[in-house]
Parts: C-alpha cells; sequence; structure tokens
C-alpha cells in the first residue's frame, strides 16, 4: 500500500504531463504483476467491489474521529471528497503498512462474508494501521470513487513505454470487462491476446467539436478553410443517443456503451438483428428512443436507462432502434484501417441484408455540394431530433479516442435563456470548499420560479467571484445549500426542452450549462417561464 | 445591564468608554491595530496604536500616518480604559489587544497561532472575561504538522530542483510566510532571491531593527542562471504572471493552510502545497479559547457557523458576529488580497512607504 498512497501523492505533486508518466512508470516498474492490474483497472475506472455499505464506513469513521456527526458532514462540505475527509478527521498514526495493494483488495473483498461486527473489527484496527497517506487511499478503494485526474490516455502511454506495446493496441487490450482478478500482467501484454476475449470492445473514436459553444460560431466559410474541399468529407445527423458498440462473435452477443458498460440486457430490441448477423461482426451506432420510424427525445430513453427491469410497459412506451454509422469488424477482421468510405460499403451491405430494417437502421448520408448548403441543412437539425451534424473525411481510417483532424461535430447552437441564480451549493473535488453548483430562475409574475442547476460554464477566476458574492450575501441556509440574493444573472444554454411533472416549473432542460455571466444585466431583465415554454412548441417538447 | 465595554459596529470592533476602534476597516478617529495585514489596518484614521514591530511596516503600506507604538505588556489608558498588547504569534509585530475597564477584560485576537513559528513572538494566552477569536481554520479537517517537518520537506524538493536544474519558486504572502520560509530555509543549498513585494516587507522589518537571513532582490539584471541554483520567494499574486514564467522551467510551491485539502491544492495547480499557515488549526483555536477562561467568545472570520456551534455544545458561551476580517488567508481564495495593487509588472513597486 506504500507504494500505491505514494503514487498518489506524487501523480498529486506535479501538474506537468511527462512527470505524471515517469511518476506512473516508477510505480509500474516497482510493484508485483498483480499490483500492476489492480492499478490499471482502478485507474480506467473499473471500481472494485464495495463489501461494505458506505453509510457504515461513514458512522465508523464518525466513532473513530470521535466528533459529533453533524461536524462530520459539515468537514465533509468543506473536503469535498469522503475518503479523504474520513482520512483527515481520524486521530494522525504514525504506523505504515507493508501489505501490497492486492493483499489489501483481497482483504477488502473477503469482507463480503463477515458479519457486521467483524467488519467493524477489521476497519478499525485498518485504519489504525495506517498512516494518513495510505488510510486516504485504503478508504478510497473502500468507497471506490477513483477520479485522481489523470487520464487514460497517460496510464496508458506509461505502459506502452514499458512495454514496448504501441498506445492503440494496449487501449484496446484494456477495454472491455475484465477483473484484475482474472486478467495477468503476462496475457496483457502477450503477442497475440486480443481474440481471446470475444467480447473485447474496440476502443472509440470520438470527434472533435468544430465549435465549443455558441461564442464560438463558425460560419462555413471557416469551416471550409479548416476542413478544405467539401467533396472530400461525407456527412450524417449527429443523433442524441447512446453511443454503443455492438458485437456478434462466436454466436453471442454484446453491446457496449462508451462508457465501457456493458448494456446487452438492457436492449433487448436490438437482439434478434445482433443474432442474425455473421459472426465476426462489430458495429458502431448510437442507440435511441424510436417510435413509427422516428427518433423520440433523449429524455424519453433516459427513462428506461438505470432501470434494472425493463417491464411491458418501458418496453412499449420507449422502443429502441439504433441508427449504425459505422463498421469495425467484418468477417472476424479488424477493418479499422480501411477507410470511412470502404466501411461505409460494408455497412450498406450488411445493413441491405438484415431482416429487421425497423431496428437495425443505417444514418443516412447527408447531400450538400459545398459548406454553405451543408450549414443551411444543419439549421434544420431541431426538426429532425439531431444535435446537428457529423463531418466524417471519406479517407479517415477508424481511430482511437478524441483526435483532431478526421472527425468533427458540428452541433447547432444552444437554445438559451437569461436566468437568475437564486441558490449555491458547494462543489467536489477541485471545487471543494467553493460555491460552484448554482440553480437558475427565471420570472413568472414577481416570483423568480427554479428551472435549473448548471454546473459548468465558468473561468476559475469568475468562479472565485460568484463564490465570494456567496458568502456576501446569503439568505438562508439549509444544509449545504445557501439562498442567495438574486442579483446576478447568467445566460443558460440548454440543447433541448421538455415537459416535466417533477420540476416546480413544469419543464426539464437538457444539459444546462452556464454560457457567459450577464454582468450588463439586472435581474428584471431576466427571462419569463413563458419565454421558456414558448419554446417547448418548436422544440420537440 | 450596562453597555458591553466592546461592541461590533458597522465601522469595527468599539470600545465607547474608551472612544477607539480596533481594526475599524472605515475611517475613524482612534484606531488600534491587531497586526499590518490589509484586512485589519485600513488606511484613513487619524491616529494609529500598534506595537512597536509593525511600525515600519505600516509606514511602508500606509504611507504618512499619525502612529503610535508600545511594546508586549505595555499599557496605554484612554479615559479609565486600559489598553495593552500580547502576542498573537500570527506575524512579526502582530498583538492581542487587551482592553480592561472597571475590572472586566476583552480580548481581541486579531489573527493568531498557537505554534510558535521562531520568528513572530510566540502566542500568549491571555486571561479574559470576553474573547473575540478568529476561526479561519475553525474545521476539524485542519490540523498542522510541526514546521520542522514541513520545511524538512521544503528543503529536500528546493535541493533535488537544483541537481534536476529547474528553479524554485515558493508563495507566501509578503508579510509573514514570506519571513517564516526565509528564516527556515537550508541556507548551504544557496541563495535566497525575493519578489519586489516581499523584498520591500523585509526592508521594513530591517529597519525595524528585525534581524532577516540575507535575501537578493531580483530586478531585471539578475542572471536567470544563478538565480535559478537558488530559490525565489514570491507573493501569491506573483502566480502566473510573466514575471514568475521568466525563470521557467521552474517548481512552484504554495505556503498556506488551505494546502490541506486535495481540492484547493489542485486548484491553485501548485507544483507543490505545503501545509503552513500563520493562524491557528482547529486544536489551536479550542485549546486557545479555552485558555482564556472566557465567559463569552465572539468569533469574526472563518468558519464562525460551524465553530459557534462546537463549542457551545462542549459547553463555551459562543457568539458568531459578523466583520470584514479574512482578508489574507480566506482571499487567497478570492482575490489575492492587497498583494495585487502593489505589484508593478517588473515586480517592483508602485509606491513606497515613507521613510
Amino acid at each position: 500500500m506504500k507504494a500505491f498512497a505514494q503514487l498518489f501523492l506524487s501523480l498529486d505533486e506535479t501538474n506537468k504531463t511527462n512527470e505524471k508518466v515517469k511518476v506512473l512508470k516508477d510505480y509500474f516498474t516497482n510493484v508485483p504483476d498483480t499490483d500492476k492490474m489492480h492499478m490499471l483497472a482502478l485507474f480506467t475506472g473499473r471500481r472494485p467491489k464495495r463489501p461494505i455499505n458506505s453509510t457504515l464506513i461513514r458512522n465508523w469513521a464518525i466513532e473513530a474521529s470521535n466528533i459529533p456527526q453533524w461536524l462530520f458532514e459539515e468537514s465533509y462540505h468543506v473536503v469535498g471528497d469522503l475518503a479523504e475527509t474520513m482520512s483527515l478527521l481520524m486521530p494522525e498514526s504514525r504506523n505504515s503498512s507493508s501489505k501490497t495493494l492486492t493483499e489489501w483488495i483481497a482483504e477488502i473483498n473477503a469482507q463480503a462474508t463477515r458479519t457486521e461486527e467483524e467488519r467493524k473489527l477489521w476497519l478499525m484496527e485498518s485504519w489504525a494501521m495506517l498512516d494518513r497517506q495510505e488510510r486516504f487511499v485504503f478508504n478510497k478503494l473502500l468507497t471506490g470513487s477513483f477520479r485522481i485526474g489523470v487520464s487514460n490516455n497517460l496510464v496508458v502511454k506509461a505502459l506502452a513505454d514499458i512495454t514496448g506495446i504501441e498506445a492503440p493496441a494496449l487501449t484496446h487490450r484494456i477495454m472491455g470487462s475484465w477483473m484484475p482478478e482474472d486478467y495477468t500482467y503476462d496475457q496483457l501484454i502477450e503477442e497475440q491476446n486480443v481474440a481471446d476475449n470475444i467480447s473485447r470492445p474496440y476502443p472509440f473514436f470520438l470527434a472533435y467539436p468544430i465549435q465549443e459553444t455558441s461564442e464560438k460560431r463558425k460560419s462555413a466559410e471557416e469551416v471550409g478553410l479548416a476542413l478544405g474541399d467539401a467533396d472530400q468529407w461525407q456527412a450524417e445527423w449527429k443523433w442524441d443517443g447512446i453511443r454503443a458498440q455492438m458485437i456478434k462473435r462466436g454466436g453471442e452477443i454484446f453491446i457496449w456503451s462508451r462508457g465501457e458498460d456493458l448494456a446487452t440486457e438492457k436492449f433487448p430490441e436490438l437482439h434478434p438483428f445482433l443474432n442474425a448477423l455473421p459472426d465476426g461482426t462489430v458495429l458502431d451506432g448510437e442507440i435511441l428512443g424510436f417510435q413509427n420510424g422516428l427518433p423520440m427525445p433523449f429524455n424519453i430513453l433516459q427513462t428506461r436507462i438505470g432501470r434494472k427491469n425493463l417491464s411491458k410497459k418501458i418496453l412499449t412506451d420507449s422502443p429502441v432502434a439504433t441508427i449504425v454509422y459505422d463498421c469495425l469488424e467484418y468477417a472476424g477482421e479488424d477493418i479499422r484501417s480501411k477507410t470511412q468510405s470502404e466501411r461505409r460499403e460494408i455497412l450498406e451491405k450488411l445493413q441491405n441484408e438484415t431482416g429487421f430494417p425497423e431496428v437495425f437502421r443505417i444514418s443516412s448520408l447527408i447531400q450538400f455540394n459545398s459548406w454553405e448548403e451543408l450549414e443551411k441543412t444543419r439549421e434544420q437539425s431541431r426538426a429532425m431530433i439531431a444535435e446537428g451534424v457529423m463531418l466524417k473525411r471519406k479517407s479517415a481510417t477508424y481511430q482511437v479516442g478524441r483526435r483532431r483532424g478526421d472527425w468533427w461535430k458540428w452541433k447547432i447552437d444552444p437554445l438559451s435563456v437569461d436566468a437568475v441564480m437564486i441558490y449555491a451549493q458547494k462543489g467536489h473535488g477541485r471545487r471543494a470548499d467553493l460555491y460552484t453548483d448554482y440553480t437558475f430562475a427565471v420570472w413568472d409574475g414577481d416570483k423568480l420560479v427554479p428551472f435549473a442547476k448548471a454546473y459548468s460554464g465558468l473561468t476559475d477566476a469568475e468562479i472565485n467571484k460568484v463564490d465570494y458574492f456567496v458568502k456576501r450575501n446569503t439568505l438562508e441556509k439549509f444544509g449545504p445549500v445557501r439562498t442567495v440574493k438574486p442579483e446576478l444573472v447568467f445566460e443558460i444554454g440548454f440543447e433541448g426542452i421538455n415537459k416535466s411533472t417533477r420540476h416546480k416549473s413544469g419543464i426539464a432542460l437538457r444539459f444546462p450549462r452556464i454560457l457567459r455571466w450577464r454582468h450588463d444585466k439586472p435581474k428584471e431583465e431576466a427571462d419569463t417561464l413563458d419565454s421558456l415554454k414558448d419554446l417547448l412548441g418548436e422544440n420537440g417538447g | 445591564m450596562a453597555k458591553p465595554l466592546l461592541e461590533f459596529t458597522d465601522r469595527g470592533i468599539y470600545c465607547a468608554q474608551g472612544k477607539f476602534y480596533i481594526d475599524p476597516w472605515k475611517p475613524v478617529d482612534d484606531a488600534v491595530i491587531t497586526h499590518a495585514h490589509a484586512d485589519h489596518a485600513y488606511w484613513g484614521h487619524k491616529n494609529y496604536l500598534a506595537h512597536h514591530l509593525s511600525k515600519e511596516v505600516l509606514y511602508y503600506r500606509l504611507g504618512e500616518i499619525n502612529l503610535r507604538t508600545i511594546e508586549y505588556g505595555e499599557t496605554v489608558t484612554k479615559n479609565g480604559v486600559q489598553i495593552s498588547m500580547y502576542p498573537a504569534g500570527h506575524v512579526i509585530g502582530s498583538a492581542q489587544i487587551r482592553v480592561e475597564y472597571k475590572g472586566v477584560v476583552w480580548v481581541v485576537s486579531g489573527d493568531y497561532k498557537t505554534d510558535d513559528d521562531g520568528i513572530s513572538t510566540a502566542f500568549e494566552p491571555v486571561k479574559c472575561h470576553h474573547f473575540i477569536s478568529e476561526c479561519t481554520f475553525g474545521m476539524p479537517v485542519y490540523s498542522w504538522k510541526p514546521q520542522s517537518e514541513i520545511f524538512t520537506d521544503v528543503n529536500n524538493w528546493w535541493h533535488s530542483n537544483v541537481e534536476n536544474g529547474i528553479a524554485t519558486v515558493i508563495v507566501g504572502y509578503s508579510l509573514g510566510k514570506a519571513q517564516r520560509i526565509l528564516q527556515n530555509l537550508d541556507l548551504d543549498i544557496g541563495k535566497v532571491y525575493t519578489h519586489g513585494v516581499i523584498e520591500n516587507t523585509n526592508e521594513a522589518l530591517r529597519r525595524n531593527g528585525v534581524t532577516l537571513n540575507p535575501t537578493e532582490r531580483i530586478t531585471s539584471d539578475s542572471s536567470k542562471e544563478e538565480v535559478r541554483k537558488g530559490i525565489i520567494i514570491a507573493p501569491p499574486s506573483s502566480v502566473g504572471t510573466p514575471w514568475m514564467r521568466k525563470f521557467g522551467p521552474y517548481s512552484f510551491g504554495y505556503c498556506s493552510g488551505w494546502m490541506a485539502i486535495r481540492g484547493a491544492k489542485r486548484r491553485r495547480a501548485a507544483d507543490r502545497g505545503f501545509i503552513m499557515s500563520d493562524h491557528a488549526d482547529w486544536n489551536g483555536l479550542v485549546s486557545a479559547i479555552d485558555a482564556t477562561g472566557c465567559e463569552c467568545v465572539y468569533l469574526t472570520h472563518g468558519y464562525t457557523a460551524s465553530f459557534t456551534r462546537y463549542l457551545n455544545e462542549i459547553g463555551f458561551n459562543a457568539r458568531e458576529v459578523h466583520t470584514l476580517y479574512g482578508g489574507e488567508e480566506e482571499d487567497a481564495r478570492v482575490t489575492e488580497g492587497e498583494e495585487v495593487k502593489e505589484t508593478a509588472p517588473s515586480g517592483d513597486v508602485v509606491k513606497e512607504g515613507a521613510q
């Protein structure tokens, strides 16, 4: 655990990418292979099992810290991270543990079969055995929230340097569902391991945005200057669904979401078409709610994500289909190095042969002869229930991760309203102890009605100023939430708007975020609920 | 019941009997100043009373002011009210203000820390009936290590930077942290260079008779190669400025109590965060308040709500009061406080103090 705790500390001690890679390499070269795989699993978002319920851990930590519960909760709001809060509040210990990461994780997993009393005894003893930094990473393991500010790319880069295996190949080998208990370091670095696991997805190729926000709007001319001749590109609608990779291999089917969650069981509608595909086929596309041949807004699909059991009602109310736009493997062969146009041909052939054309759809190509023409077509995105258009270079290979160059997303400009901040809450992680999470309201007569929460969009300097304002203009405190003097006005951008029975305002926004701080607007000039509701009709509510 | 000896007003803490204010933030006739930080020593009062060791820094920061200084333990009487000063251990020249009238004693802590840093005269608990305390770090997650441990880390970090051929920039407030760092660096490793703002404060303190380790002010003539072998002490406002970038490649360390929290440290984007504060930590606050034996404690700035509630739960009689203090460490999160105004792009000072 010493090495793992030190790894965390060293990563925290530098902001430089090269230094971080060096730190990761040092770790890899100094720990046993099983520790390497555990670290890799944790750093690539494979959450460890959590055999002890986090409320119990919290309660025992309060006991070990010898402070009242409310003070523990307040401390948590200051620190913004549960594992760290617990490690800071417990009495300092000068002990240090020589057990490896693998041994500690095995001990944690062994708690699954213990009684509550045994668990408590073990936990209290474990805490006493560790110094503060070790306790922090140990608590991280226990509570399973591993966001450390190191991207998969950096971890892969370090591993690539050490093993001599190229980064894209390594990225592929750590995809899919594996656990450090059943995937060894030797297997990872072996020459031909990809075929071993028929469920393994390819790394997704992600598009870069052409424009980040409405303020950086790009004209057709600018797009043309950046991308060259229009005839080198294919365009499709950008669908607003769940990005998924669909696999048929060895008679089995697998559906992966982009978060590398195996989601096969969540979409039974797709099973017949997938089962009918030839073995050795991998498709990339979007899963959407679909009814009467038309895509449904994302919020309909949202109602069935996260459900454990898909009832008949859900399947009837929000049926899904997939719009496929790429083929990564055909006849058992990895075809990612073929061109976009070649892959498109194969995809069209597969789709022609399917007996399930209502479910296995294909993303139709938008015909355009110039960027100006495409810019016009793009304006119809909302009517198409799309988020904008996708641009793919006809000669593009299918690459790994988010890359500039061959795939671009050209989203429609967000809808926006000017709203007044009325509540603020402290953030987490990097934003701990700062008021960064805000609730916004619009006018309904002479009352301000909350309609959206937003966390992102301001610069650090602006956040500091808002934080300063909140601390000096608090009207009321409700637990972690402060009611602030309604004064600051922000332009809130969002992708879509729908009716909602769950919100007081009667509406729900998709992807609300702060576009800018309207220093120029007094609160009286913020928008009204009626003006928001007007957007409902136009935008597929 | 008669009026309390000290009241909280919209100008600052006021003594009606003695007709003076303590650390007022609006212009008044008579101001008693706990220490020279900008959120306690405002410009514009007619008369100032402060500790002797604050003298030159106050002149440097506020220009021509009408200032009287006294020693720790010395008493000044105003209309029957006895005013005296006791060490607060916060920065050089920082004082707790003890006010007594007809047997009733109030103490205003200003800012304080209970650990002896070796340069700010060590904090001394003062028995009183009413104690007005800060609580900048009044949450139990804040617990400081002995400063010798921190400085071992600082010196090791500096040493390894020198070995790796990169510059070392250590950031701390110009009054307090900067001198504390300076006096604890291992001068066998190299020379100490200072940003103009910090050197001006050092010079003011030296004029006041304070002995500080040798330093060299960075100017446009300073050789980058030489500076790289030493360490640069810089104020928070210099972080990320062209002034700082010209020393690159460098490693930059931030000395602050806020570094105790990972999120706060990541936000600062410092290469190294050293957990070092000139304020008392949680245990320091509780023990300092306990040591006064006070009947009532008033919390002026910091995590006042939670800390007040906790003190009441463990048997103190605590109240939260509203003031404008909390500029220096708290503003590190907000605007970097007074330092901004003092720094010109060259790193030189805009306004020189009276000499």
